[in-house]
């Protein structure tokens, strides 16, 4: 129990550490691989709570799709970022202070649900179904009671890519460009000409 | 022992950070964008904890639904990031008032 507590405040600390560095770095590629450490550490959470198969979800989508994406894209763009922070010092105390209260709030709701709610009457943390893998008690559940929230999620992730792709899809004029169409179609007819020419004609000088 | 109140004080205080980060960056949209996957993040934390300490799977269902959207949110924020890029040359987005809305 006690080296869950460690693995628990470690995990934690770097968790917030690196949500706040994300927050307060100049530059933005420092703050996307403080992203990644972020969700890193927060997939050791989910691990210590028992939910491995969302944790290994965690570091396949965000770190591997979310936060490689961010990377391209901010690596991609030439953006002076100096000037983008302008006003930065400007809306740190308001920021702060509404951060604070809304902290404070939120923690004492926390505290109120987690000690006088419907989970304080159950006893202890469990992830899966007793003698099955968390993966399975997932699976079970997902591919029956949520099969047709499971497939439109699968349609919101196609509408998606197909919305990036129109929106960052670029028609440059004068490429040239193989039309298979108008390949297949041309025939003898429009492909070849017989040319008469006379005999000695076109000859020598 | 480690209960369902310091998961649920984590989750607040990564949420809090989020907002927090769309009120200093006000400018630079990239990391407005990353401030939303905090707070989706924290989000996530609470719905995984909830489900743990209920006993209800159901959470982690609904987490990974909060994943697809987060998703698909990024991949379209930044598409039209880049489109706003290579119309104006810039990010700020207190310059996006073309529309006059």
């Amino acid at each position: 129990m006690a080296l869950q507590a460690i693995a628990f405040y470690l995990m934690a600390t770097v968790t917030v550490a690196a949500a706040l560095a994300v927050v307060l770095a100049r530059n933005p590629v420092h703050s996307v691989l403080f992203l990644i450490a972020a969700f890193f550490s927060a997939a050791g959470l989910f691990v210590l709570l028992g939910a491995e198969f969302l944790a290994m979800l965690l570091v396949v989508v965000y770190v591997g799709a979310v936060a490689v994406l961010f990377l391209f894209v901010v690596m991609m763009l030439d953006v002076d970022f100096a000037a983008l922070r302008q006003g930065f010092a400007q809306y740190l105390p308001i920021g702060g202070v509404v951060a604070g209260i809304l902290t404070i709030e939120m923690v004492m709701v926390a505290t109120i649900i987690a000690t006088k709610g419907a989970a304080s009457r159950v006893t202890g943390p469990q992830a899966s179904l007793p003698d099955v893998s968390n993966a399975e008690t997932i699976g079970r559940v997902l591919y029956t009671d949520y099969v047709y929230f499971f497939q439109a999620a699968g349609l919101v992730l196609l509408v998606a890519m197909i919305g990036a792709i129109v929106l960052t899809l670029r028609h440059k004029p004068g490429v040239k460009r193989q039309n298979i169409a108008r390949q297949t179609a041309r025939g003898p007819k429009s492909g070849m000409t017989i040319v008469d020419i006379q005999p000695g004609a076109g000859e020598g000088e | 022992m480690i209960g369902l109140t310091h998961y649920l004080t984590l989750a607040a205080i990564l949420f809090t950070i989020g907002v927090f980060g769309i009120f200093v960056n006000r400018k630079n949209i990239i990391v407005i964008l990353m401030s939303i996957e905090l707070i989706l993040l924290a989000v996530n934390i609470n719905l995984v904890s909830f489900s743990v300490f209920l006993h209800d799977v159901v959470g982690q269902i609904y987490a990974m639904f909060v994943l697809t959207v987060a998703a698909a949110e990024a991949a379209v924020g930044l598409a039209i990031l880049v489109t706003f890029f290579r119309n104006r040359g810039d990010i700020a987005v207190d310059d996006a008032s073309v529309m006059k809305g």
